[in-house]
């Protein structure tokens, strides 16, 4: 088995751990770091599941190597909430229901909050396309998108 | 749904590239941005022994204007693209391609390069890079050269790189003065991959349709230039220049026909799209 | 105050008040815990060698390699399985005549579909046992797939001991169907309708983990699962356990739609491998597999035809549905249920004087079917909105018009329909009026005029709809399933005064848990921040049915509102005790026992500390009972029949055959709403699931049966972008089967939505003299088919 050793930050920790070459990051953050709240829904890349932020960017998690990430800064669900950053969102969600079995929803809160950071007052339609690549089977979408709108307004 | 074991190369410069590529051959694969091989990998459809990881090699990275075009770099990723004000200046068919390039999360991971070099049909990029006549620059262990996109995409997910030599970036010449460009694709949802696009440009000189290029995506096995549709078209007024390329396609194209679309309504696309998108350079102003 | 309805108009009260679900923060923080969140000393983890043909003799098995590698700690093929697990067969024996053959955990000396599991490895890793799973060696001799549906029917039968292909058969006849279509001034318009296969496609796929302990001899599996009480009497059944040695929980589902709520061989294949390690065995389904192996649904022909006198009310229906369920009827729900309700449903809103039918179920060698969201409605409603539109083109009549006319009249219950189906009491009309109102139908029909006049073709479909939810014990219990059609909720008084409710009904997101929280909240007038609710346990929950059907608020709200009630009796009693008041003269408000002028008397706690710390102060032979279990099911009717309407306003272009869709609307009345906020997004969850079904969903097969559409970029399942807004609005009419009068929501969105999206593209080719287009999904080819272009 081929591993590597692994030095990257994570939620603003530093973190030193070792994984087979093969596994993708979202593997990685679950089984070797516990954080599970990142889901693997696809793992080809089509249902956004996986969605986490890395050097600054939302990708999908189950299209990076954990190797790959050797020196970069990682951060998930679990550290987002820590920090406060989305709890707007967050906030947004649960009032308006915007989430049911809660399965997609830490992508959908990755992929919002980058879409509030580029543009300040999303349109409907803006939310849509950006919020596309990320699949909810249980709410129809109507609900996250208001929420991602009265977030982009807190 | 786990890759087959490999081994990981995080390449600290070219050199090692061209050598790991020598010793493995086709048992290793260049890792880019890795948004279509990560998944190939995951569903065991590409089971390599080696991957070499490219990302690290910042003489990939960058968008310069030089006398020949605008080149971009191999990594240089399909955001940067997105918010390049160059490529907008420069390359604006390009930049009308690229928001139809997949979902947000994927344009800020994969890269021109790596989509030029897995040379799927179904991908914006090649198609642009034909429309746009783009040269590619390839660089192995003997050194570089130029290979214009023509020659470049040879077939299904073929290109003209050999095993040891890598894409490094692409120039975009400059467009002709009276260039006007139309990039359009039908795809069933946001981001999914198109049943057909079509990427043209073409002159306008007196109400007049000249030196058509139109290239398409899912055209057939390659990203196709639809050679026939451009002699059809040139000098004609657009809205006739328009149902004479449409009326030509058959003859350019060869689209697959699987469970998305069968090849006839593939063609049948291809030719509503190339009707609109001349019509869109005739009423641009 | 005696009549508890009563104080649903209370300012405080939780009947009707959107308050945001109790478990909604904890999943936005990322703290869900899944079964692929668990992990257990030892654990191994499962893959599956599966099929790669739809039908294929198993010649040969050779695991040796497998078994050898590093880190497998074990490789089972069904010869492994056979003493430990007994065979199951899916029939009920009220489906009079319904045949399968008997299943098994894995394959045995034939696959019968692609994606059959035929040997399980488990090994320290997902990645390991993949690796293993590919070094089975197995001989494979290919055999013939069965030809599509009807042909299946001709063919050599599958199961040679059940003769032929045919599952399941039913016909009905109320008799005056033949002679109405004969009539002279009939107007009669016929269609075949064509419903694609679809699959669920849960964001988080199928998932177990179970964990036979040897030195208790007791199983507990870890369950993404909708029943956990009918999975336990499986597992004691086929696993030969006793029942209290079989332990199922359910955490957090990431949804399930019917799809979690069938016996799949992996999954026992799963628990059986740990009985036989005696170790942890998890299997997280992949997306891969979840294609072949979670059921499908629908895949339906019907060909149909009404009869409409001139003035344009209904005369006759008639319809010949031919379904396909795979290789197997899936266990123990059966696969017969979904054609049997399309013969149930079909027509069955409107006043029809008569009605024939013909049900034929066939044998497939595709991924077995199964009750999915919805079960039947989409079809039966695609078919009778379908016909009725193309009974007003033919009349020159409006289509809401039609609809008005012939919808079973408000004031007209009880009334059963021809098939036989009991409607307590619905809305149909007052539905169908808000749903004209809510989308401004007048309004909508000058836009569409305005927009053709620009060669832009937008439609308008309708369609009013039943869903039956809240189902008796005439579904499946009285066929020899072990399905419970009650359910029961144990609500506990703790000393501090907080509450907490344990139910055997589940939580999969729609927020049953909140709903629970709030009737008890509301019956013992406390905030519903102290009342915690614990699902899905079968050692901690009472008995009962679980989530499906669209039962969890109807059965499981009655029996907490029961129970509730219940523990308020005992409540007061220990209060009038203490006080020496009458207890029919106490009541709770706000947290506090108040007497008849509404003083407060003794806050919650005081109860609780005397009841549990100071028994001693209270009256000799007074026992406080603050532990209080109800169980409750519907009686008087098999089924509470809900109602609504939808409607879909669209934009096709017909250079392309692209579907826009510009509106959409529902009215549902699902009898009192408990919750408004979860109400809606059931509904919206629902309609684009509908949507999902009507334009982009199908599960295609190769003339091999092979299936074409097994990864997410070739099966289209409804994304962001292209869905529009949902409007939502509730005509309430309670069922007076209880309390509560709570009916089901969870199905009605996609009962109805794929019927208004068909109408509407119908609507919106008309005037360029397209064929109609009666299958789903309508995709841009079929649409430029009937346009003649392609």
């Amino acid at each position: 088995m081929s591993e590597t050793i692994l030095r990257l930050t994570v939620n603003g920790e530093a973190v030193e751990a070792t994984a087979p070459a093969r596994t993708h990051l979202i593997d990685f953050l679950r089984e070797r770091l516990e954080l599970t709240g990142s889901h693997a829904g696809c793992e080809h890349g089509v249902c956004g599941a996986c969605t986490v932020r890395v050097n600054g960017d939302a990708v999908r998690g189950c299209l990076v190597l954990a190797a790959a990430c050797e020196g970069a800064e990682v951060w998930t669900i679990e550290g987002l909430t820590a920090t406060g950053e989305v709890a707007a969102l967050q906030e947004a969600f649960r009032e308006r229901n915007a989430l049911q079995c809660g399965f997609c929803t830490p992508g959908m809160i990755v992929a919002a909050a980058e879409l509030l950071r580029d543009v300040k007052s999303p349109t409907r339609e803006e939310i849509r396309d950006h919020m596309s690549g990320n699949y909810c089977r249980c709410t129809g979408y109507h609900a996250i998108v208001d929420a991602i709108e009265t977030a982009s307004r807190a | 749904m786990k890759a087959a074991a490999f081994a990981y190369l995080r390449a600290r410069n070219i050199g090692e590239v061209f050598a790991a590529l020598a010793e493995h051959g086709s048992d290793a694969r260049v890792l880019a941005g890795g948004q279509s091989l990560i998944a190939a990998l995951n569903l065991r459809l590409s089971e390599p022994r080696l991957l070499v990881d490219i990302t690290g090699l910042s003489e990939l990275r960058g968008i310069v204007v030089t006398p020949a075009g605008l080149r971009i770099g191999a990594l240089t990723r399909h955001v940067e693209i997105l918010r390049s004000a160059e490529v907008a200046r420069h390359a604006p068919l390009l930049a009308q391609a690229v928001p139809h390039v997949a979902h947000a999360a994927i344009r800020n991971r994969g890269t021109i390069g790596g989509s030029l070099a897995l040379s799927d049909p179904a991908a914006e990029y090649p198609a642009v890079a034909l429309a746009c006549g783009a040269v590619m620059h390839l660089h192995g262990p003997d050194g570089r050269r130029d290979v214009p996109a023509e020659a470049f995409f040879r077939g299904l997910y073929e290109t003209a790189l050999g095993e040891t030599e890598l894409l490094e970036a692409v120039t975009f010449p400059p467009p002709p003065a009276d260039a006007r460009h139309a990039f359009d694709e039908l795809s069933r949802r946001h981001g999914d991959y198109a049943l057909v696009g079509i990427a043209l440009r073409a002159g306008l000189r007196d109400g007049l349709v000249r030196n058509l290029r139109a290239a398409f995506v899912n055209g057939g096995l390659r990203p196709v230039l639809a050679t026939s549709a451009a002699a059809a078209a040139e000098g004609l007024p657009p809205a006739e220049a328009a149902e004479a390329a449409a009326a030509a396609l058959d003859r350019d194209l060869d689209p697959p026909g699987d469970h998305h679309a069968s090849a006839a309504m593939r063609l049948h696309l291809a030719r509503v799209l190339t009707r609109r998108a001349i019509h869109s350079i005739g009423s641009a102003a | 105050m005696d009549n508890p309805l009563s104080d649903l108009d209370r300012p405080n009260s939780y009947i009707g008040r959107s308050v945001p679900r109790p478990n909604a923060a904890r999943l936005l923080a990322g703290q869900g815990r899944y079964v692929d969140d668990l992990r257990l000393p030892r654990m191994l983890h499962a893959a599956f060698l599966r099929s790669p043909f739809a039908h294929a003799r198993i010649v040969s098995v050779d695991t040796a390699a497998a078994r050898a590698m590093q880190g497998v700690a074990g490789v089972f093929t069904r010869a492994d399985m056979d003493g430990v697990c007994t065979p199951w067969v899916g029939t009920l024996a009220h489906f009079t005549g319904l045949k399968s053959a008997p299943q098994g955990p894995l394959a045995g000396e034939r696959a019968t579909w692609q994606g059959e599991p035929v040997a399980i490895v488990c090994a320290r890793s997902r990645a390991e046992a993949e690796d293993a799973a590919a070094l089975i060696d197995i001989e494979w001799e290919e055999l013939e797939p069965l030809p599509p549906l009807a042909a299946a029917l001709e063919a050599a039968p599958l199961h040679p001991e059940l003769r032929d292909n045919l599952a399941f058969t039913r016909a009905v006849d109320v008799g005056g169907a033949d002679s109405a279509f004969a009539l002279e001034d009939s107007v009669v318009v016929e269609a075949a309708f064509r419903t694609g296969r679809h699959t669920g496609v849960t964001l988080e796929p199928r998932a177990i983990l179970a964990d036979w302990q040897p030195g208790e001899e007791k199983l507990t599996v870890h369950h993404s699962f909708q029943a956990p009480h009918m999975m336990r009497e499986v597992l004691s059944k086929h696993l030969a356990l006793p029942e209290a040695a079989v332990r199922v929980v359910c955490g957090d589902v990431g949804g399930s739609f019917g799809i979690k709520v069938h016996i799949y061989p992996d999954e026992i294949a799963t628990c059986v491998a740990s009985r036989l390690l005696g170790r942890p065995v998890k299997f997280i389904a992949d997306r891969l597999e979840s294609f072949t192996s979670d059921i499908h649904c629908r895949d339906h022909e019907v060909a149909a035809r009404l009869a409409v006198g001139p003035d344009g009310r209904l005369r006759a229906l008639e319809m010949d549905d031919v379904t396909g369920i795979g290789p197997y009827s899936v266990y123990p729900r059966t696969s017969a249920v979904e054609g049997n309700q399309v013969v149930n449903l079909t027509g069955s809103w409107y006043a029809l004087p008569a009605y024939k039918a013909r049900l034929r179920v066939a044998f497939q060698t595709r991924t077995p079917t199964c009750q999915y969201r919805a079960v039947g409605h989409p079809v039966a409603v695609a078919v009778t909105e379908g016909l009725m539109d193309l009974a007003a083109e033919r009349l020159g009549m409006d289509p809401a018009a039609l609809r008005r006319l012939n919808l079973i009249p408000d004031d007209a219950y009880p009334h059963t329909s021809p098939a036989g189906l009991r409607f307590e009491a619905l809305s149909l009309q007052k539905s169908f009026d808000k749903l004209l109102a809510m989308m401004d139908y007048d309004a909508l029909r000058r836009d569409q005029a305005e927009a053709r006049s620009r060669g832009v073709y937008r439609g308008i479909g309708l369609a009013s709809f039943v869903e039956l939810t809240n189902p008796g014990p005439a579904f499946y219990g009285i066929g020899g399933a072990p399905i419970s059609a009650q359910d029961g909720t144990m609500v506990r008084l703790d000393p501090g005064g907080s509450v907490t409710v344990s139910s055997s009904v589940t939580e999969q997101g729609q927020g049953t848990e909140a709903v629970l929280a709030q009737v008890v909240a509301h019956q013992l007038s406390i905030p519903v921040k102290d009342v915690r609710v614990v699902t899905g346990d079968t050692e901690r929950t009472p008995y009962g049915g679980g989530t499906w059907a669209s039962r969890g608020a109807g059965i499981g709200g009655e029996s907490a509102l029961q129970a509730a009630r219940a523990l308020k009796a005992n409540i007061l009693a220990l209060a009038g005790a203490v006080m020496q008041a009458d207890p029919s003269d106490l009541d709770l408000r706000d947290g506090q026992v108040v007497d008849a002028a509404g003083a407060p008397r003794m806050a919650m706690a005081e109860v609780g500390r005397l009841g549990y710390f100071r028994v001693d102060l209270l009256p000799p032979g007074f026992q406080p009972e603050f532990s209080v279990i109800r169980h409750w099911l519907p009686r008087q009717y098999p089924f509470a029949f809900t109602n609504g309407a939808q409607a879909s306003y669209l934009e096709v272009d017909p250079d392309t055959g692209f579907v826009k869709l510009l509106g959409h609307w529902v009215v549902e009345d699902c009898g009192t709403v408990i919750n408004p906020l979860l109400v809606d997004e059931q509904v919206r969850g629902g309609v684009v699931q509908g949507i999902g079904a009507a334009l982009l969903e199908e599960c295609l097969y190769d003339e091999r049966d092979n299936l074409l559409t097994g990864s997410m970029a070739d099966y289209l399942v409804p994304m962001m972008g292209e869905m529009p807004d949902i409007a939502v609005g509730h005509v309430e009419t309670p069922t007076k089967e209880s309390v509560l009068g709570a009916k089901g929501a969870g199905e009605a969105g996609t009962a109805g939505a794929p019927a208004a999206v068909m109408n509407a593209i119908n609507d919106a080719l008309r005037p360029l003299g397209a064929a109609k287009i009666q299958q789903q999904p309508a995709t841009p080819e079929r649409i430029l088919r009937a346009l003649g272009k392609v």
